[in-house]
């Protein structure tokens, strides 16, 4: 199981300074919880989680916080016990810099596990149960792309899954979590191995490592023979960067080319990280979801470089302090010197997809010198790994052509910068390209957002027409309703009905006086006895006071005074 | 002579049957141009470009009756693609119709709104929801920020604000290549 198997190569690449062993001294350690923890909805490719718990609700460590939200999204986790005390938006590590929808706990320091269901017999399960499980437990790539790993998980429906690859190149500088997690604990790697290799029914299992990490290399070995793994190959690989890239990485162990716009899954591979891995045998093993990962603290500003396993959402500058605090002027990356983004502050979470805190001195990475004209040298062509025409590409994305950038397969590009490394003229190549494919996504959306307005616009201009045409069949059938009965006679007979209608209506409409109808016979004496002294009253006026203003008083026998 | 000349009379008949069943057989319901110039407008069907919605303009382009430079949601993009697309020259904005700005959703102030149902009346899309003397809101995945239920508001409760940024509708912005530009990152204020 060793040494022998061919190589490929895959075109350009670098060889770049490895600076590991900056941070590769120590054990791994583990930090404490910290007072705080923020948890993005979104840490990973896709939609963002929807939260499933209240404000000043107690949550349990591994407590399920937020559920997949669609297919592409994955599940997050409290990563200790606590009680939630916001859910709003918070600064999150995105070069954007913007905020994001945040589940925010005050841990309460007993660190309280919630129940967990191992599976101890992985091969009890098929593949839809470890799917399953894997995608409740939260995990995604942990290399740094963090795409939700469930979906990468399923045996192929087309084609078969020949290799499954687990990518332990680590090809960016600086970063060495992948590196000290094979090295100390190479059993989660292989276990977790296995269960990927069972759920996708995987002939081969290779793992391939770059071959300036031996004693990861030499560790993963000692765990396969422990084990009796015999299915198991680690593979030494040439170090040159971006080996670590899935489809240059496919390529140097099956000689395999991912086509363009295609999956690894078209040429029957599927590769994950080794991290991956670990936290694959972690949640089905032992049940725990994905609520830490080991974080690389490097560069000349860390005081004590290291590998240090933090909760997901401790803020990191809680974790440097923790990593023996900063020294100096540095610059904070998430992720290495060639594809990490900066942060603008040092209170954000770490995340899912937080392999590594790079605090670069000026020394480390110097702030680039001005950029001059490009002279067409042709450099970035040959370093291009994925065999792209870099200038082009600079081109049209300058001039915003956007379609043209497409033909040149923009979306092949992975932004691991060799284009930028060698460019002689020190022009900004990998903004420009991450500038055309923003734009071109927003243009996108904007096309579908178009496209609903139009479709509802046409079915509110058709809604509009069919009432307007119903209202007047509506009016057309009353018409022809009086039209039809149109001859004289029952004109007249109409007419007659509703002269009688209006009769009828009227004399309903005369009121009776209530007071002077069904009286009972009391009432009517009454009624009588009033009548009578009226009269005798009026009777008295006419003889004895004649009134002078008679006129006023129309009564008989006052007239003639 | 005379069998040239009949060879000649049964081709253009043949031809000329076979022309005729094509213009029937492949016949096009609606000009082609038309939907191009279509799908190019945003769709906000706001009408400020003096018609009453984007597939209206689209026909006055279309028939050589409008400019293309009469739409301020699509702004220069709209312009350039149509330039392209009917092979004429780009010109900036007719600023008679207004002027290019970032898109915006309109929003109810829920407390104010009477539910006097105007707004759901102007709406070109369908895009507010509610019913007389009901409150009304506004579904903002579907508004396309056209502006034209704020008029008839008697309350004046109806607000257009800018669309949210997020982390995943967010852009990179155009590279400078001035010094000090950085190539990977940019820079951090560390604490």
């Amino acid at each position: 199981m060793s040494g022998n198997r061919t190589l490929w190569r895959f075109h350009g690449g670098l060889h770049l300074e490895g600076h590991k062993a900056l941070s590769t001294g120590q054990p791994i350690r583990t930090a404490a919880t910290p007072p705080q923890l923020v948890l993005p909805l979104q840490q990973h490719i896709g939609l963002p989680a929807k939260p499933l718990v209240a404000v000043g609700e107690r949550v349990l460590k591994g407590q399920l916080l937020a559920h997949p939200e669609g297919h592409v999204s994955a599940a997050i986790h409290a990563s200790s016990s606590g009680t939630v005390v916001a859910i709003e938006e918070r600064a999150v590590p995105h070069p954007s810099g913007l905020t994001a929808p945040c589940i925010v706990i005050d841990t309460d320091g007993t660190d309280e596990w919630c129940a967990l269901t191992p599976h101890p017999d992985y091969k009890l399960l098929d593949h839809g149960e470890l799917r399953n499980l894997i995608r409740d437990a939260g995990i995604v790539g942990l290399g740094g792309a963090g795409f939700p790993s469930f979906i990468k998980l399923n045996p192929g429906g087309r084609t078969a899954i020949e290799t499954l690859i687990l990518n332990g190149a680590e090809c960016e500088p600086y970063i060495s979590c992948d590196d000290m997690l094979m090295r100390e604990r190479p059993q989660e790697v292989v276990k977790g191995a296995r269960i990927m290799r069972h759920a996708l029914q995987a002939r081969y299992c290779l793992i391939g490592i770059e071959d300036n990490k031996p004693e990861a290399a030499a560790a993963l070995r000692r765990a396969l023979d422990e084990m009796g793994e015999r299915e198991i190959e680690v593979v030494l690989v040439p170090t040159r960067y971006p080996t670590g890239g899935e489809r240059q990485l496919i390529k140097v162990l099956t000689g395999k080319e991912v086509p363009s716009q295609g999956l690894p899954l078209d040429v029957g591979v599927v590769c994950h990280n080794v991290t991956t891995a670990a936290a694959v045998h972690r949640a089905v093993e032992r049940g725990e979801p994905l609520i830490s990962r080991i974080v690389t603290i490097t560069g000349q500003g860390a005081r004590q470089p290291q590998n240090i396993e933090t909760r997901i959402g401790t803020p990191i500058d809680w974790l440097l302090e923790q990593a023996g605090g900063t020294q100096g002027r540095y610059r904070l990356l998430m992720g290495g010197p060639m594809m990490g983004f900066a942060l603008h502050d040092t209170r954000l979470p770490t995340i899912k997809t937080s392999n590594c805190l790079l605090l670069a001195s000026e020394a480390e990475l110097p702030p680039p010198a001005p950029a001059m004209p490009c002279i067409r040298c042709g450099e970035c062509a040959r370093v291009c790994p994925a065999q792209l025409l870099p200038q082009q590409l600079y081109w049209h994305s300058r001039a915003k052509e956007f379609d043209k950038v497409q033909d040149y397969s923009l979306f092949d590009c992975i932004e691991c910068g060799c284009c930028a490394y060698v460019c002689p003229s020190r022009l900004p190549l990998v903004q420009f390209y991450r500038y055309a494919k923003t734009e071109i996504w927003s243009q996108e959306r904007e096309r579908q957002a178009a496209d609903l307005a139009r479709e509802r616009h046409a079915f509110r201009e058709f809604r509009k027409e069919r009432e307007k045409a119903e209202k007047a069949a509506r009016h057309k059938a009353k018409a022809q309703a009086v039209q039809q009965d149109g001859n004289e006679e029952t004109k007249k007979a109409a007419i007659q009905a509703a002269m009688e209608r209006a009769k009828a209506k009227r004399e309903n409409a005369e009121v009776a006086p209530k007071n002077t109808d069904n009286l009972t016979p009391e009432q009517q004496r009454k009624v009588d006895e009033i009548e009578a002294r009226r009269a005798d009253t009026r009777a008295a006026e006419g003889d004895r006071q004649p009134a002078v203003e008679g006129a006023n008083h129309a009564r008989p026998g006052t007239e003639d005074t | 002579m005379l069998t040239s000349i009949l060879a000649l009379v049964a081709l253009a008949a043949a031809f000329g049957l076979l022309l005729g069943y094509a213009a029937v057989r492949f016949k096009v319901e609606s000009d082609p141009i038309l939907d191009k110039v279509d799908a190019i407008l945003p769709q906000t069907q706001c009408g400020q470009c003096g018609f009453p919605g984007c597939r209206p303009y689209a026909e006055a382009i279309a028939n050589g009756e409008a400019d293309i430079n009469r739409c301020p949601p699509g702004g220069e993009t709209v312009i350039l693609a149509l330039a392209d697309l009917l092979g004429v020259d780009p010109k900036p904005l007719d600023a008679e119709v207004g002027e290019e700005r970032p898109r915006t959703v309109a929003v109810i102030d829920e407390q104010l709104c009477i539910g006097c149902t105007l707004c759901i009346q102007a709406c070109p899309v369908d895009a507010i929801l509610g019913a007389a003397k009901q409150m009304h809101t506004v579904i903002a995945k579907e508004c396309t920020g056209c502006a034209l239920c704020v008029e008839p508001c008697p309350v004046d409760c109806i607000a257009m604000v800018p669309l949210p940024a997020e982390p995943a509708s967010w852009k990179w912005p155009f590279p400078s290549t001035d010094a000090g530009a950085t190539t990977t990152t940019t820079e951090a204020q560390p604490s």
